[in-house]
């Protein structure tokens, strides 16, 4: 069940070969949906879901599938699977599904779900394929919610929707930062973490 | 059989969209009820948001709505009430309605009544911004005349730009302006700072960068709501031919502290 090479597949996704810290893949969204922590998780958790249903789905298919339409065929599995979950999230998250709104419809063209189908569940029997998707979305999830957690606390100074810095910090002149709502701190607050991401595994360090 | 063939590949591909469709109907089939009910209640939650009552209560939002607001009414361009059903006026569609001409529009009103006792009455608007549909609801005072909250959304505007339209701080913008200047409908004109309208209108600042979207909001409120005029008249919107201190004054004291 978890041979070397299983584990290999779920673990590297988290850190050593992380899709958006290593690979530089999903900056897009990465960006859009980490103004708070509530669209982050969400949207992390319908990219696991989608990653990996559709890793299995393909890798189950992967002996039958012409190979002249076969990005086709991945992607009918991605949009399907995608529209799955934006119907789940209108009817029982319907305010985060707002919030979210084009970007969940966007996962379809997340280069990690195209990248881990084409390298991955294409050449893998399920369970690997299941298990690399999994880990990838986690990775991904990852990197968002230490994105949004910053960002949250310090544009907006709540933790889901909770104030958590107190008041007398207000009183004493403290105040919420509303440049790390926008665009642009996502992407400075992705640089920091891949800056210290790659300080720490000197061998993902180029000359 | 070879994979390559093109028998192969079109009946894969035709099969596979067939599964796939069949799966997606179902799916959506299945939880359309559920998503009409959210869908709902997020337009109860506007129109309680253009009264400046918040509803964070998900599950309260249908009975705090039924609890503010009195009566739904359809009225015709002569401002008379040609229906008052339950509900009437809230299942209105929007969409369609502001495509027919003038004369063969439904016009909604929602007849509210806050803690106070004052009455205020909402009105729906519908338009195009820049990407999509955009729509909100306009709380009239009972004077018929100046605006005591409005409350916008968008399907898909720019975030940061037109998206900003569903922000408090525009919104409030809104409140206290007057549609009727001197006794004649002017509605109320969303323009760039330091453009003037040039039939009088009251105005309130654009959106900086959102200029297409700004303007989507300024012709929809003058597009939806000149059907009312007839309406808000007999409210008083003219000011009954003296629209001078008395009216200003009564409509200091209508001021609601927010």
């Amino acid at each position: 069940m978890l041979s070397k090479k299983n584990k290999e597949a779920f673990f590297n996704p988290l850190s050593k070969d992380n899709p958006v810290l290593v690979q530089i893949l999903g900056i897009c969204s990465a960006l859009a949906v980490t103004a708070s922590l509530e669209p982050a998780i969400v949207m992390g958790i319908s990219v696991i879901a989608v990653l990996a249903f559709s890793n299995v789905i393909i890798s189950f298919l992967r002996k039958t599938v012409p190979t002249n339409i076969r990005i086709i065929v991945q992607l009918v599995v991605v949009a399907a699977l995608v529209i799955i979950v934006q119907q789940i999230l209108i009817a029982y998250n319907y305010d985060v599904s707002k919030k979210l709104s084009v970007f969940i419809g966007l996962i379809i063209t997340n280069c990690i779900l195209m990248g881990r189908l084409e390298a991955f569940a294409m050449h893998n029997s399920p369970w690997p394929s299941f298990l690399d998707g999994i880990g990838n979305g986690l990775g991904y999830t990852i990197v968002l919610l230490i994105v949004a957690f910053f960002r949250e606390l310090l544009g907006s100074g709540t933790l889901f929707g909770y104030h958590v810095i107190p008041q007398w910090c207000y009183e004493h002149g403290y105040m919420d930062n509303g440049l790390m709502i926008l665009p642009p701190m996502a992407l400075i607050t992705v640089g920091c973490i891949i800056w210290v991401h790659r300080s720490r595994n000197k061998e993902l360090q180029e000359n | 059989m070879n994979k390559n063939s093109n028998t192969y590949q079109i009946l894969y591909a035709a099969v596979m969209v067939l599964l796939v469709g069949t799966v997606l109907a179902f799916i959506y089939m299945a939880l359309k009820p559920k998503q009409n009910e959210n869908i709902a209640n997020d337009t109860r939650k506007q129109i309680l948001s253009a009264l400046h009552i918040g509803a964070d209560d998900d599950a309260k939002i249908k009975e705090t709505y039924e609890k503010y607001i009195i009566q739904d009414l359809l009225v015709d361009l002569e401002g008379n009430i040609v229906d008052s059903a339950q509900n009437v006026a809230f299942d209105v569609p929007m969409k369609k309605n502001v495509k027919l001409p003038k004369e063969e529009r439904l016009l909604p009103v929602m007849k509210c009544k806050l803690d106070d006792g004052s009455i205020k009455y909402v009105l729906p608007v519908y338009g195009a911004g820049l990407w999509g549909p955009i729509w909100g609801y306009i709380a009239v005072n009972a004077d018929g005349n100046s605006i005591y909250g409005a409350n916008f959304s968008h399907e898909g505007e720019t975030p940061g730009l037109g998206a900003r339209i569903t922000e408090q701080a525009f919104q409030d913008l809104f409140v206290d302006k007057h549609l009727f200047v001197e006794g004649e409908f002017k509605s109320v004109a969303v323009l760039k700072k330091g453009q003037k309208t040039t039939n009088g209108a009251e105005q309130i600042d654009a959106l900086t960068g959102a200029t297409i979207t700004s303007r989507g909001v300024s012709d929809m409120m003058a597009d939806c709501l000149a059907p009312y005029e007839a309406f808000l008249k007999k409210l008083g919107g003219d000011g009954g031919a003296q629209c001078t201190a008395d009216a200003v004054e009564s409509e200091t004291n209508d001021n609601q502290p927010e």
